[in-house]
């Protein structure tokens, strides 16, 4: 068997095993730690006999195993249960609010990578000097404000004091894409901004990191122009290194996500989550958990199987 | 006598001024933190430095009442992420072999899920109270550190002292607490900053959500959702706590940055 292809299988079946072994870790957070849900349910005044009943009817009282195969059994199969707090189908609700996140995070993702490639490419080219120092000044302090306190103060200038874009994200599939997109535009930009930061510092660390080897100096001495350089002899061999980045930045937007949809009140999985740890709606937040987790945990994976595929002393083995 | 650069000075000037706002908050605060001294959303005045907030309450006692609880959690939760992780990362680093892996693997496992989703999850069913949030973020955090110490620790396990010192016939413990913490202090002092601030965001995105520090108790992140509505009135409250993060991070930034900086002057290198 192709080396590759022998990695690559390792590499997948980690993810596998790692997916599995997560979806334990959300069970067991939910049902074993000590809180018990039907107290939590009915609250602190119900009854011994409620309580009993409450537990009979959410299977409470069959071991802690058998009711975690049961779930994984009917997650297997597309069926995550039924909320408790409506009692309406866990699946249904999440199918129309996975593709509104998706929808969002996709529209945030576009115009990141791209910007955030161009300006650690250009912070690169001018290392040192006052566009490097603005960007590298930039990104220090958007790092260090929590992504909420981004969103109302994106929100306050550009929503309320411009009046650029609406400050509340209400979406259907009725609207048309454009509309959409005007919807979307406030959510959008502070995931980007989030994003920016650390996708364009690991950015410039990568080619940073290239830049230093000898073909580049050879390159230099040659005559070439500096972005010719960078261009030409930097970028393929800095590929791996920054799709890696975006990747693990992809997966870090999945969880700005969640904070950014409750500000904007939008509706999409991360409202969904939030509002029913609230109602302590265990069953939809152990397949939200679930879904969030699978994404974060395929994009990682997604990132090392890139890297492994860029790596050429990998694809020609001697 | 220290040179202390001016940057890490004004970081150092500003970090204070926010402890000691948390720990005098009783005796600075103007007004109490749940008192109704005025009208909604009151502007900057005189009597109300920062306005009021959404039920009338002066909002600049609030911030500083805030800022205790604010300031108590993170740093409690950093001291027991702290302790937990460095005390693994150590153990697994000294023992090796299967313990080291069973531990690795396991904290591989808990940071594939976001910390902010499995905290989540676990809140969902858990009261929410003050010291179970402390345990949550703390033991969430722990991973971090975990990574970070069990790297140093492997370095300097293997050094010449630490071979002598096993010849001399120390015990585990000894060799983890007299022979690797000193040597390892410097990196964690500069990763204890980063792990702060992070907790600070922490705790201040859980409250916001509604899911961290309860009312009537006040917090930075539960300032914000009380006052959020009035953003779109163009009312600014919910501003106020962004400047504080903002500015204690940055901060606290500047500090670690120039403890790291003067570590690896020391050290040659942060051995992670």
């Amino acid at each position: 068997m192709h080396p590759v292809v022998k990695l690559l299988a390792q590499r997948i079946a980690l993810g596998v095993l790692l997916l599995l072994a997560a979806s334990v870790l959300i069970f067991v957070g939910t049902e074993i730690l000590p809180g018990d849900v039907a107290q939590s349910v009915l609250g602190q005044a119900a009854t011994e006999q409620a309580l009993a009943n409450m537990r009979a009817e959410m299977g409470l009282d069959e071991p802690a195993h058998l009711r975690y195969f049961d779930w994984l059994g009917g997650v297997l199969q597309g069926d995550l249960g039924v909320a408790l707090s409506n009692g309406r189908d866990i699946a249904d609700a999440i199918a129309v609010r996975l593709s509104n996140t998706l929808f969002l995070a996709g529209v945030a993702a576009a115009i990141a990578v791209p910007l955030s490639i161009l300006l650690g490419l250009l912070a690169v080219r001018f290392r040192g000097r006052w566009p490097d120092n603005l960007i590298s000044g930039t990104t220090l302090a958007a790092i260090s404000v929590p992504e909420f306190l981004l969103g109302y103060i994106v929100m306050y200038f550009v929503g309320v004091q411009l009046g650029w874009f609406p400050t509340v994200a209400m979406i259907n599939d009725r609207m048309s894409l454009l509309a959409k997109l005007n919807a979307v535009a406030l959510p959008a930009m502070v995931l980007t901004m989030v994003v920016l930061a650390h996708m364009m510092r690991m950015t410039r660390a990568a080619i940073l990191n290239v830049m230093q080897s000898p073909y580049i100096e050879t390159a230099e001495l040659k005559g070439l122009a500096g972005l010719m350089v960078i261009y030409r002899h930097a970028m393929p061999n800095a590929i791996a290194p920054i799709v890696n980045v975006v990747m693990i930045n992809l997966a870090y937007l999945v969880v700005g996500v969640v904070v950014i949809e409750v500000v904007f009140v939008y509706p999409g999985m991360g409202q969904y989550l939030v509002d029913h740890v609230s109602k302590r709606d265990v069953p939809v937040v152990q397949a939200c958990g679930l879904i969030f987790a699978t994404v974060y945990i395929g994009l990682n994976m997604v990132a090392d199987i890139v890297s492994i595929l860029a790596n050429p002393r990998l694809r020609h083995p001697k | 006598m220290i040179r202390i650069p001016p940057g890490a000075a004004i970081g150092l000037i500003v970090t204070g001024a926010f402890f000691l706002a948390a720990l005098l908050a009783p005796w600075i605060a103007p007004y109490s933190m749940t008192e109704i001294v005025g009208d909604v959303w009151e502007p900057r005045s005189a009597e109300h430095l920062l306005g009021t907030d959404n039920l009338g309450r002066d909002l600049l006692s609030r911030m500083i009442y805030g800022a205790r609880t604010t300031i108590f959690v993170a740093g409690m939760a950093t001291a027991l992420a702290f302790t937990l992780g460095t005390v693994l990362g150590f153990t697994a680093a000294v023992i090796g072999g299967w313990v080291d892996q069973l531990m690795s693997r396991g904290v591989d496992l808990l940071m594939s899920i976001p910390t902010l989703i499995f905290a989540l999850v676990v809140l969902s069913v858990m009261p929410v109270t003050l010291p179970i949030l402390i345990v949550v973020m703390g033991v969430l955090d722990s991973t971090r550190v975990y990574r970070l110490g069990r790297a140093v620790a492997v370095d300097i396990n293997v050094q010449d002292f630490v071979e002598a010192a096993r010849l001399r016939g120390e015990g585990r413990i000894w060799v983890i607490f007299r022979e690797i913490l000193p040597n390892a202090l410097s990196p964690l002092v500069a990763e204890l900053g980063l792990r702060f601030i992070f907790a600070i965001l922490f705790i201040s995105t859980l409250s916001f959500l509604g899911l961290g520090v309860q009312p009537p108790l006040a917090d930075w992140g539960g300032i914000v959702r009380e006052n959020r509505e009035g953003i779109v009135y163009g009312i600014p409250a919910a501003l106020v706590p962004a400047i504080s993060i903002a500015a204690l991070a940055i901060s606290v930034n500047l500090v670690a940055d120039w403890v790291l900086g003067r570590t690896t002057s020391l050290k040659g290198g942060r051995g992670v």
